[in-house]
């Protein structure tokens, strides 16, 4: 079992036939059936399946939510109280897609921050690191153009605001600001182009996950030790053993995502969006969906307009640099006992960053505001780097199968791997 | 063929036929982005909707503002009493973030007459009129402050709120979208 075939041998004759063709089943079968998988990976590296099939369900929903929606300024929000109301399943279908639209970005920010834990943006996974970058770049994109598409209060302001922030870029902002509306103002082009966009990236999303997912399969995946496989019993074949753990993370996942739909399928929205768009009423309180709200935080606790836009884009493009930024030899926390305390630090940063983006920004919540942007800001440009000169790490595990076996204290006392017989424990 | 390239250094006619070929798609593509591009641009329909607007101030009562439209954009026509002309003009401009007298703000022998965008300079949310500390308008997304003549006096909002191009065509009557009438 330890090993793993590389070569498919079809077994039929038509097999044979179209596998010297195109060899699709064979790279398949080498991606996802014979695959070597660390042998200790825990249940956060099950998100990355969870990812796929939320992007899959938000296309397939999205793909039947566009047969009955109209992205025009003057029947958008009917069409999808109609959606709501008339189609048959339609309140299914769109609380599907609104929510699972929250429940990518949990998936998401899991998955980021699992990578942010064990190390696994450094060599040789940076390339693979920054394509993950760049699929987030275009989950925000995607939606925040989507949420504009009901046309109701928040869709329209919070368009004017975000169109808004670009005009601050110098020289080109006005432009830009002119090419999104279609206008002179948010209006019926916009809302026109943001559907057409908003149908175009998530098949673009889907590109460069396909590409992220050849690059993981070049070095293949990282694992809680951070230690590379170096023998076939370090490793486990992809399919029975990660194929089920995916599939068994999964269907936990829908229980969760399915609590929402059915239960508080409104939670997560806002109320001032089931008021149709109106360009000259401002809701009293204009929000982002949360997964902004960090982000929202730090764009306003920038006094300065340009200021604040600059901040709130650096702050999701030092994520592209941490494979640098981080000069520890060291891949995972888990042997890392200062960056360990640093890295829940920087958790909590981002909480409360969330939390702030959702209140007034007045008072002390602005000067709250400004120290936690900073410190986000630390983190990655000071911190990260003079860790890795300054902390002393624990001692590495030989290899992953000592460390899972040979972990257990009061075992039998024999020499760790000495017992290893990688068959019984898979 | 390709080795033959390799071991000269002189420039060839290969060469040269290369960088050509190379600049001639260069200068194809970029002009086939252009009618793309310009296509996102406002079209002609929008522009032709954008044209002046016509107001009869008649019905705006002492103090009231009113909201209408140009281009999509919502500007406040705000008559104002003498006691906020008067606050607007006793102000030491050199204090203010966008320096701006009232005057150069208002049409000379209308300074009743405030007619100002109405969208926050900040992020371009709608300021309620009549609030904040100088009973001019107060935006309540960012919490900018703005006086009787429209100008920012606290808050994020970078700049006054702007003047739209208007001219009075009788002393009731103003036209938004030119400067000045026939
Ligand atoms: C990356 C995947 C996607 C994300 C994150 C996403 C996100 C969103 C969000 C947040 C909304 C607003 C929901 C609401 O409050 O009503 C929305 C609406 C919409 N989306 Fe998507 N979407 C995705 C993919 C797609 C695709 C592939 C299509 C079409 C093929 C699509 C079509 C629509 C339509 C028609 C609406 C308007 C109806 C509604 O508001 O429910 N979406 N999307
Ligand atoms: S939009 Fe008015 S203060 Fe921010």
């Amino acid at each position: 079992m330890s090993q793993h075939p590389s070569t498919y041998i079809p077994k039929s004759a038509l097999g044979k036939w179209f596998e010297s063709r195109l060899p699709i089943a064979g790279l398949v079968h080498s991606s996802f059936i014979a695959f070597p998988v660390p042998r200790n990976l825990n249940y956060f590296w099950t998100f990355g399946a969870i990812l796929v099939f939320m992007l899959i369900s938000q296309i397939v929903t999205g793909v039947f939510l566009a047969m009955f929606y109209a992205p025009n300024a003057a029947l958008a929000f009917q069409s999808v109280e109609h959606i709501m109301r008339d189609v048959h399943y339609g309140w299914l279908l769109r609380y599907l897609h609104a929510n699972g639209a929250s429940m990518f970005f949990v998936a998401v920010y899991i998955h980021i921050f699992r990578g942010l834990y064990y190390g696994s943006y450094k060599a040789p996974r940076e390339v693979l690191w920054i394509l993950g970058v760049v699929i987030y770049g275009l989950m925000m994109a995607t939606a925040f153009m989507g949420y504009v598409l009901p046309w109701g209060q928040m869709s329209y302001w919070g368009a004017t605001v975000i169109t808004n922030i670009l005009a601050a870029i110098p020289v080109i902002g006005d432009t830009i600001q002119s090419l999104l509306w279609g206008g002179y103002s948010v209006g019926n082009p916009t809302l026109n182009r943001f559907f057409s966009i908003h149908y175009l990236l998530p098949f673009m999303i889907f590109g460069v996950v396909i590409l992220h997912v050849w690059a993981l399969h070049v070095p293949g995946q990282n694992n809680p030790t951070g230690v590379p496989i170096k023998s076939g019993k370090d490793a486990i074949p992809f399919t029975p053993y990660a194929t089920i753990k995916d599939i068994f993370a999964t269907v936990v996942f829908l229980i969760f995502f399915a609590y929402f739909v059915f239960y508080i399928p409104n939670f997560m929205g806002h109320a001032d969006n089931y008021v149709p768009a109106n360009p000259s009423v401002t809701p009293s309180h204009i929000v982002p969906e949360w997964y902004f709200l960090p982000f929202y935080a730090i764009l306003r606790a920038i006094p300065d307009k340009l200021g604040g836009v600059i901040a709130m884009f650096a702050s999701i493009a030092v994520l592209a640099f941490v494979p640098w930024l981080d000069t520890s030899r060291v891949r995972s926390t888990a042997y890392r006992p200062l960056y360990k305390q640093f890295f829940w630090i920087l958790v909590a940063d981002a909480i409360l960053l969330g939390w702030l983006g959702a209140k007034p920004p007045e008072g002390w919540y602005v000067i709250v505001s400004q120290i936690a942007t900073a410190y986000y800001f630390i983190h990655f440009l000071v911190i990260l780097p003079l860790l890795g000169f300054i902390e002393r790490p624990l001692p590495l595990p030989n290899s992953i199968l000592e460390s899972v076996l040979g972990a257990k204290k009061g075992g039998s006392g024999m020499p760790a791997g000495a017992n290893a017989e990688p068959q019984i424990k898979g | 063929m390709a080795d033959t390239t390799t071991t000269l250094v002189e420039p060839t006619r290969r060469d040269f036929l290369y960088i050509a070929t190379g600049a001639v798609a260069a200068v194809g593509a970029a002009t086939l982005v252009w009618p793309f591009v310009q296509s996102l641009t406002p079209d002609a329909a929008t522009v032709a909707a954008g044209a002046p607007v016509e107001v009869d101030l008649t019905p705006i009562a002492d103090g009231q503002i009113v909201k209408v439209f140009w281009r999509g954009k919502l500007i406040f026509i705000r008559n104002r009493t003498p006691a906020e002309i008067k606050a607007a003009e006793d102000v030491n401009i050199a204090t203010l973030r966008d320096p701006q007298a009232d005057s150069a703000r208002v049409k000379p022998g209308h300074a009743k007459w405030l007619i100002v965008y109405g969208n926050c300079t900040h992020l371009g949310c709608v300021p309620l009129g009549h609030q904040g500390e100088y009973e001019g308008w107060f935006c309540p997304c960012h919490g900018s402050i703005f006086d009787t003549s429209g100008r920012v006096r606290g808050g994020p909002a970078p700049t006054n709120l702007p003047v739209p191009p208007y001219a009075f065509t009788t002393d009731t009557k103003i036209v938004i979208g030119q400067e000045v009438t026939a």
